[in-house]
């Protein structure tokens, strides 16, 4: 026995409310934040994210209520992603109550932001959220790239490099979401969870494209992943996180339950 | 009204420990201070702390707070989480070695880059983060109604390696067979963050506010 793999719901926060588009098309509501996060702490989520996926200011201090309301009755770790591109950014998140941020595009806009954020904050805060696409044909070794923008906008630069720059410029965690898999209920990219995986020290999040409680299990062990995030399964109510834990379980999986 | 003094000296997740305290104060006062004269005042005092040991050692000086902590460590139920369990050895081997606190005789150690598990040998993660089995060592009253082996949250990638092993109140497996918890008179201390901990960490906080800081 020892360290369990975590399940990690996913909650992507617009103007206060939960919603969830399918590779970000098609946003469906899915309830109130903090209603949302006390039922996963019931059903024994192991931490929650929040993505705030709002663009304005306005909407940002939404996000800061959300996160104090919920830090006051749930506790677990809870982590906040979404335009955190300043140092004040962070602290104002980690004072709301979370315990770590994410911090995307900022990274890739100026890398040297995870240095002054893990050195002021310490590493155990700081994950670096990765969005990475298949670049490389059918027949080729498999190459992943960073892209910003939802997916729009390619930026050349390799997605296991990358990751591993960002753990040696103090990232405490990785969170990979796979841009051909987000939404679509297919599966995680199984290859590029192992390779970013094998490739870094620090643990290491799949996200994108869990559609049942098996992809759980195959991110776990075959792509290696320390810990398995999720949001449309549970939101909706396909399945409760108790659910997903006992058949990792029963797959051999060491887990909290 | 009695009250409790989360030391405020500008590192992380004080208030996450203060709202876990809260939560489950049953009359007691929380309080969030670095002055001296509050801390001494009151009735039981939580050293928390994240972040690299060296800026929680600085910033400890620097709000001047350490003088008031070597008087309450002897006095008061006290109770160290992470860095604050970290920052009452002699001494850590973070940032090329920093002195502490020395409270308690003991270094700090760094679980390595090569870290693997004992059975099987799967390679692993450092930080070690997330939730793992913490077994008691021995009977405590922080431990009331915590079930042996129960699952904490940990973040961290050092370990205290107490000098006498009667101070180690609890262990946790990762790799090595660390020391989760240590105990010494009104001194208690966990390597773990009961504030993240969900219903056992709550349990535990709720016994430290009930605690008289006396040992069996």
């Amino acid at each position: 026995m020892g360290l369990a793999k975590r399940i990690i719901p996913c909650l992507d926060v617009d103007n206060g409310r939960v919603v969830k588009g399918v590779k970000f098309l098609d946003i469906r509501d899915a309830g109130d934040p903090v209603e949302i996060a006390r039922r996963y702490d019931q059903q024994g989520a192991d931490e929650i994210t929040f993505l705030d996926i709002t663009a304005s200011s306005d909407n940002r201090e939404t996000m800061v209520h959300v996160v104090e309301q919920v830090a006051g009755e749930v506790f677990i770790p809870l982590t906040v992603g979404g335009g955190i591109r300043t140092s004040a950014d962070i602290r104002r998140m980690l004072n709301a109550g979370a315990d770590k941020v994410g911090i995307n595009t900022a990274a890739v806009f100026n890398p040297e932001f995870v240095k002054e954020a893990a050195d002021r904050f310490g590493s155990q805060c700081i994950v670096v959220a990765i969005d990475a696409k298949r670049v490389s044909a059918a027949d080729e070794t498999p190459r992943w790239e960073i892209f910003t923008h939802g997916g729009r906008k390619a930026t050349g630069l390799d997605a296991v490099e990358w990751a591993r720059r960002m753990v040696d410029y103090g990232a405490g965690e990785i969170l990979l979401t796979s841009m051909d898999r987000d939404g679509t209920k297919s599966g995680f990219d199984l290859a590029l969870v192992r390779a970013v995986s094998e490739a870094v020290r620090v643990p290491v999040i799949a996200s994108g494209g869990v559609g049942n409680l098996d992809h759980l299990v195959d991110g776990i062990v075959q792509g290696h992943a320390d810990a398995v995030l999720a949001a449309s399964i549970f939101h909706f109510c396909e399945y409760t996180i108790e659910q997903a834990k006992q058949r990792m379980a029963a797959a051999g999986i060491e887990v909290r339950l | 009204m009695s009250t409790v003094a989360v030391i405020d000296y500008g590192m992380g997740n004080l208030h996450s420990v203060a709202k876990a305290l809260e939560h489950v104060a049953d009359g007691q006062q929380v309080i969030v201070t670095h002055e001296p004269e509050r801390i001494r005042a009151a009735d039981r005092v939580v050293l928390p702390g994240v972040g690299a040991i060296r800026d929680c050692m600085a910033e400890m000086a620097r709000q001047g707070v350490i003088d008031v902590i070597h008087e309450v460590v002897r006095s008061k139920p006290f109770l160290g989480v992470c860095v604050g369990m970290q920052a009452l050895m002699d001494f850590s081997a973070e940032n090329g070695g920093t002195s502490c606190l020395g409270v308690l005789p003991g270094r700090v150690e760094y679980f390595g880059d090569s870290l693997s598990a004992e059975v099987g040998g799967e390679r692993l993660k450092v930080p070690h983060m997330g939730w793992n089995q913490v077994h008691q060592e021995r009977a405590h009253p922080l431990w009331a109604g915590i079930a042996q082996d129960e699952r904490f949250y940990f973040v961290h990638s050092y370990y205290v390696q107490p000098a006498r092993p009667e101070l180690t109140a609890a262990s946790t497996e990762y790799g090595v067979r660390f020391t989760a918890a240590v105990a010494r008179d009104n001194v208690f201390a966990v390597q773990f963050h009961p504030e993240k901990s969900q219903h056992a960490g709550l349990a535990l906080y709720a016994n430290f506010l009930r605690w008289d800081g006396r040992t069996p």
